[in-house]
């Protein structure tokens, strides 16, 4: 479903991805780890598009996007939905517009209906009642759920999260690994996952790679990865 | 000395290729007009921003131009007895000049500012690329609304502070300095033709599109977090004044 192919991307020079080849199993939850500013989310804005590589591959149910415009972009990002680090969510908008966003943008429902969808997803996340509060009056956690909530609107075939964990207490993060793991038995989505919370990830993925100067060094299942022999794996898994 | 010239060639190179972004955003924004959804909400909106949420500040602006004007205008004429046409002059000033670009100024330290800030923010939080990965085109979503307004609620906020300026003007002339009232408002009938106000108006459309084309590029290109978005702001309001001085003497040479 997702595979990139020799990947090659440096901003001014400095080299961030590296021939790097990833294959991601469908209906499955892939985390990818590496260190603070190795490219993860640089790896994850190339699968959905908002960056292009410098050479190499990005196929999307076979679909080279490195070589679409952007109205094509655009109609394949209609199957993606993100996560991204602080949620992202409009300020001027209330939660419940925030959700409702991408549904009255590319659907001609009625407002009941996208209401209804809004109170259903916003339940999906465990959120009841914030329906009407602006981004500024939640969490971070919560937040973070309604970027979920928003993320998963139209049922997307892929979800993307760029580090959902980052800047939460233990037990928040907690709460939101349950989500993920609960929201991708719901949906049978492909879930990719930007981390370097190794407990975390441990304990939501399916399968776990690792980045490491610009490639993907080792992929497998956790326990696989726990195994490792490979020192820098090891390491940073420790 | 290669490196000399290269140094001193630099701020040029980097102000052609801003030039040149700057066009294509406008280009884009041109054709993402012509494309539904048209996004009639958000245009009124922006326009009520830009717009109705500025005359006070333009009342004001306006009102004591054309005193001021009037003022300086009487001691003038004073010279060589010529009051009789400080109504004619305040009334020409205002509607071909200081109207359309002081009004413009006032609009660009309160929204062009605004934009730059609002879109500047949004960028580096994400909530662009947010926009992107739901397959909204940011460009439609947000610029082109704000582009929309500016250039159709100039003109307007312009006839406010013609108005209020020439008012402004009658009031210093007639009221404060014994000026004849028909002598004060014949001459401005008889100076000022239609044209002139017109004019000032397209000007004042002109200016519009500057302050919010330059507020929007500065906004969505800005990097560097808090200090970035401030930084970006201010580099928006120099650029879009200098714009409206350097591009309000080519459409007057043009114009009149």
């Amino acid at each position: 479903m997702i595979e990139l192919i020799k990947v090659c991307k440096a901003f001014k020079g400095q080299k961030v991805l590296d021939n790097l080849d990833l294959k991601i199993e469908p209906e499955k939850i892939t985390v990818i780890i590496g260190r603070s500013g190795g490219g993860k989310s640089v790896l994850l804005k190339h699968i959905i598009g908002l960056i292009k590589p410098d050479s190499g591959q990005v196929l999307v149910d076979g679909v080279d996007t490195a070589k679409l415009n952007d109205k094509e972009l655009n109609e394949i990002r209609k199957v993606f939905g993100m996560l991204f680090q602080d949620a992202a969510l409009f300020d001027s908008m209330t939660v419940g517009e925030n959700v409702a966003f991408p549904i009255k943008e590319h659907t001609k429902l009625s407002k009941k209906e996208i209401d209804e969808i809004v109170e259903e997803k916003l339940l999906q996340v465990d959120l009841k009642n914030v329906t009407h509060k602006m981004p500024s009056e939640l969490s971070g956690g919560m937040r973070k759920r309604v970027g979920l909530a928003r993320a998963i609107a139209l049922n997307p075939k892929i979800v993307l999260f760029d580090e959902p964990t980052t800047g939460l207490d233990p037990i928040m993060c907690e709460g939101i690994d349950k989500l993920i793991i609960n929201t991708q038995n719901h949906t049978k989505a492909t879930f990719v996952v930007i981390s370097h919370d190794i407990r975390s990830t441990f304990k939501i993925a399916h399968k776990v790679a690792m980045l490491y100067e610009g490639k993907i060094i080792e992929i497998g299942t956790p326990e696989e990865i726990r195994s490792s022999n490979n020192p820098v794996v090891k390491r940073f898994i420790e | 000395m290669i490196r000399l010239l290269e140094l001193a060639g630099r701020p040029f190179i980097i102000a052609v290729e801003e030039s040149g972004r700057i066009i294509l955003l406008l280009i884009s924004v041109i054709t993402w007009i012509l494309r539904p959804p048209f996004r009639f909400r958000i245009i009124f909106k922006q326009m009520e921003f830009v717009g109705v949420n500025s005359i006070f500040v333009v009342l004001i602006t306006g009102v004591f131009t054309g005193m001021v004007f009037a003022l300086q205008s009487y001691y003038g004429f004073k010279m060589f007895g010529g009051e009789s046409l400080v109504g004619a002059t305040v009334a020409l000033g205002v509607t071909r000049e200081l109207g359309p670009v002081f009004t413009a100024l006032m609009v660009t330290g309160r929204v062009g500012s605004a934009m730059t800030a609002e879109l500047g923010t949004m960028k580096v939080t994400e909530q662009i690329d947010a926009l992107h990965s739901m397959s909204v085109n940011p460009i439609h979503y947000l610029v082109m609304p704000r582009i929309v307004a500016a250039i159709l609620m100039l003109p307007v906020l312009t006839i406010v502070s013609d108005f209020v300026g020439i008012l402004g003007g009658y009031f210093v002339g007639v009221e404060l300095l014994k000026i004849n009232s028909g002598i004060f408002v014949a001459k401005i009938i008889e100076f000022v033709d239609l044209e002139d106000i017109f004019n000032g108006l397209i000007k004042a459309a002109c200016f519009g599109l500057i302050l919010s084309l330059i507020g929007c590029y500065k906004g969505i290109h800005t990097t560097g977090g808090a200090e970035g978005v401030g930084k970006a702001t201010t580099q928006s309001v120099v650029m879009s004044s200098v714009t409206i001085f350097i591009s309000d003497y080519f459409l007057t040479s043009f114009m009149f």
